[in-house]
């Protein structure tokens, strides 16, 4: 398939403004072992799309860690493969240049050479945060078959007026073409298709949008592009009907994060017949358990060491979780260190944080208490 | 254009490993399954990369199938080397004829030509059948103080099982003067682990007389070594203390598994230093359920635990049912054990579907040994294995 993705990295950085005080959105850790970035990687790896640029702004240090040569989501290869594309400001651009660089318009505009040099047909965009097993074969399937200009992913969700706010609601006709987008609207609740931020158009096209919106001082692609020609372009929704996780705030994270717990999300994310979630490899040991372990209803990444008691939680790689220690509703990041006899409950711990002996950490299941990265506590 | 190596390592993987049963029926022993995630090559392979050795010739012969596609191109282990890298090396045919490795030494003997085009000082030679962790690079530094013509790794063992080993007698400055193969009165507890550093030119000089020698069964141990010994080459024993363990028995794989747990473990792989690196799979993190107790045990990626693991090493994707107890065990990937079933002191290769309220293995107390089931078995609800018992297929049933 003559497909190029292309992925946000920093997009929504804003919404998690905990967890992304050190990194991109798209590196936030997530279920034990993964970064967000993983989820549309390997969506786009186990669809055939072999060429990814994934654009950064701003604190992409983790990111470019995370993703290496590429190798664990085989994206090494010499025809395509992934490449971070960095911003693009010149050594004369002002002060200005960095906070208008945060949308999707400007961001393509700083890819527009990586973009045109591609040899590919049809790109698909994709914000680095959808958590979601969606096949985009059969996404861009659908956008030939319809003859569309562009295709939007879109999922069937309840909103709360909290969510609607962070979210575009897309209106479709009978056929599935779109007729309108409301674009964070307040005050909106009930069932509703929103978008899941993921598109597919021809390369040419999305060229040609991104000059005409250089041209006219355009920033937003949704207002700006989707919502100005909703009916002069063809623009057809394809439903998603699978597991996403919308995060858009801590609190969110900490519960979205918590339904892993449930086998059938587990199961609609990981266990997808040859859809596998790729990530960089650690070569962490298995998790070790002592004499003196009780967990229940939690899972845990490789490279653990756990001799305390851990119930509904999620355990990231590398974490040591002493004698006696309590780890309950709680998630806690890579090679974080929780002591003997210490307490936790309803804890966001970032990662390197360390726990005292007889320390007691608590949040409440509404209002996470975050701990953040290489903290001691 | 070729650039000179320093040293390249030769690791003979080729023996059948006929003690591990139907765990090497189609498998080679180093491509037998390991604590967790590894595979038992992945300790020699990643001591090679972690001492600095990037060129690696892997002897194969025996059922090389899935440990040629283990091994693949050698990423996992960062050896898919511009120049050098791992090469799996089996037996081949040439203008002259064509033959199987009739031993240690002829395995590399056919092979010379691969060492030279690398132009080595000194070529390192491993078993893939061993569990340890040793830094080379230490050894070889020892070789080139010594100048050895060739030095030997030892470890000291228990006198009372000293007659098990290959035992070096050696000087104070650790020149060997004798070597015993499994003495009955052992004189000295230096075990060899079979791991030889030659210079090259006299590693060449050696395989050849040994090749000319018709009487000869090319074999290291047996044949090289003593005729060095006898000819007054320089020979040295290195002695490595630290974890060392032979795995070429179902039990002693068992113990090896059971030696990475416990509040100390003899093994602890969680040391950041030498690191272990294995191809990995993709399965998610694992689950631990409501009811699940797991207690003094090794679980990784996929692994989801309703049931009770005791004392046990669970591989990737193994599923523990509700109810079910699995004690003093090793389950190896994708196996399932039913509702209600009991694993004791057993073995299960991977894939083994074990239906519920079934009963395989005894406790050791028993004197029974340790059950072994084989790849891909299906135990249907209620099936009784009894101790000791290795088997592929479904037992007949006693009526």
């Amino acid at each position: 398939m003559s497909v190029t993705g292309i992925i946000f990295s920093n997009i929504h950085d804003r919404n998690l403004p905990e967890l992304t005080r050190l990194r991109t959105m798209a590196s936030v850790p997530f279920g034990c072992r993964y970064r967000f970035i993983d989820f549309t990687l390997s969506n786009m790896v186990n669809s055939g799309v072999t060429s990814v640029g994934i654009i950064t702004q701003t604190n992409y240090q983790s990111l470019s860690d995370h993703i290496g040569t590429g190798k664990d989501w085989d994206l090494a290869t010499r025809a395509g493969g992934v490449k971070l594309i960095s911003p693009n400001i010149t050594a004369f651009a002002n002060d200005n240049v960095r906070s208008h660089i945060s949308s999707r318009l400007e961001s393509l505009k700083s890819a527009t050479v990586y973009i045109s040099r591609r040899k590919e047909d049809l790109i698909v965009l994709s914000d680095c945060d959808v958590i979601c097993n969606i096949d985009l074969g059969d996404m861009i399937a659908f956008h030939k078959k319809t003859g569309a200009d562009i295709t939007l992913a879109t999922k069937k969700m309840k909103l709360t007026p909290d969510l609607a706010v962070k979210n575009v609601i897309i209106n479709k006709d009978g056929d599935g073409r779109v007729n309108d987008l409301l674009i964070y609207p307040f005050d909106v609740s009930g069932e509703h298709s929103v978008s899941l931020n993921i598109m597919v158009l021809e390369r040419e096209k999305l060229l040609n949008i991104v000059n005409d919106a250089s041209a006219h001082g355009y920033t937003s692609f949704n207002s700006d592009v989707l919502l100005r020609n909703v009916h002069s372009y063809k623009i057809m929704a394809y439903e998603y009907e699978g597991y996403f996780a919308c995060v858009s705030s801590l609190s969110e994270y900490f519960s979205c994060s918590l339904e892993l717990l449930d086998p059938e999300v587990r199961n609609a994310l990981f266990g997808i017949k040859n859809r596998p979630i790729y990530t960089k490899i650690r070569n962490s040991p298995p998790t070790r358990y002592t004499d003196a372990a009780t967990v229940s209803n939690s899972l845990f990444a490789d490279g653990c060491l756990i001799e305390g008691h851990v119930e509904n939680s999620i355990i990231f790689r590398g974490v040591t979780i002493g004698k006696g220690a309590v780890v309950k509703d709680s998630i806690i990041m890579q090679d974080s260190v929780i002591s003997a006899g210490a307490q936790i409950n309803c804890s966001v711990l970032d990662k390197n944080v360390v726990v005292k002996e007889g320390v007691r950490l608590s949040g409440h299941s509404t209002l996470p208490f975050y701990v953040p990265k290489n903290t001691i506590v | 254009m070729l650039q000179k190596k320093r040293c390249v390592a030769m690791l003979l993987a080729g023996g059948q490993g006929s003690r591990l049963y139907n765990l090497t029926e189609k498998t080679a022993k180093p491509a037998v399954p390991f604590g967790g995630k590894y595979r038992i090559i992945d300790f020699t392979l990643s001591n090679c990369v972690n001492s600095g050795i990037d060129t690696v010739g892997v002897l194969t012969q025996y059922q090389p199938y899935v440990l040629n596609e283990y091994i693949g191109s050698g990423q996992p282990w960062d050896l898919d080397r511009t120049y050098g890298g791992v090469k799996i090396l089996p037996p081949y045919q040439r203008a002259t004829g064509a033959a199987w490795y009739t031993g240690t030494a002829n395995a590399i003997y056919q092979n010379l030509d691969f060492i030279e085009r690398y132009d080595p000082d000194y070529v390192l030679i491993l078993s893939g059948d061993h569990i340890y962790k040793m830094d080379y690079s230490e050894m070889l530094k020892y070789h080139i103080e010594k100048g050895a013509d060739c030095t030997i790794a030892v470890i000291e063992v228990p006198l009372d099982e000293a007659s098990r080993f290959g035992i070096m007698n050696t000087y104070e400055d650790g020149s060997i003067y004798q070597f015993e193969e499994k003495p009955a009165k052992p004189k000295s507890t230096k075990a060899s682990m079979g791991i030889y550093i030659f210079g090259k030119e006299v590693l060449k000089k050696y395989l050849e007389e040994d090749e000319a020698d018709e009487k000869s069964s090319n074999d290291f141990g047996k044949n090289v070594i003593p005729r060095m010994l006898k000819n007054g080459a320089k020979m040295f024993a290195y002695p490595f203390s630290g974890y060392w363990k032979d795995v070429g028995t179902v039990k002693s794989l068992w113990e090896a598994n059971m030696d990475l747990i416990g509040q100390k473990p003899a093994l602890d792989l969680r040391t950041p230093k030498q690191r272990i690196l294995s191809r990995n799979s993709t399965r998610p993190p694992h689950f631990i359920g409501s009811e699940a107790r797991v207690e003094n045990s090794l679980v990784t990626e996929g692994c989801e635990v309703y049931g009770t693991v005791i004392n046990s090493v669970l591989f990737g994707g193994v599923k523990i049912d509700a109810g079910a107890v699995v004690r003093d065990s090793v389950v190896f990937e994708e196996s399932e054990i039913g509702a209600g079933s009991v694993i004791e002191y057993s073995m299960l290769d991977c894939r083994v579907r074990v239906g519920e309220n079934c009963r395989v293995g005894e406790n050791a107390a028993s004197g029974k040994g340790i059950a072994l089931l084989g790849a891909g078995l299906v135990l249907p609800d209620k099936t009784v294995i009894g101790g000791g018992v290795m088997t592929s297929v479904l037992p007949k049933e006693d009526k």
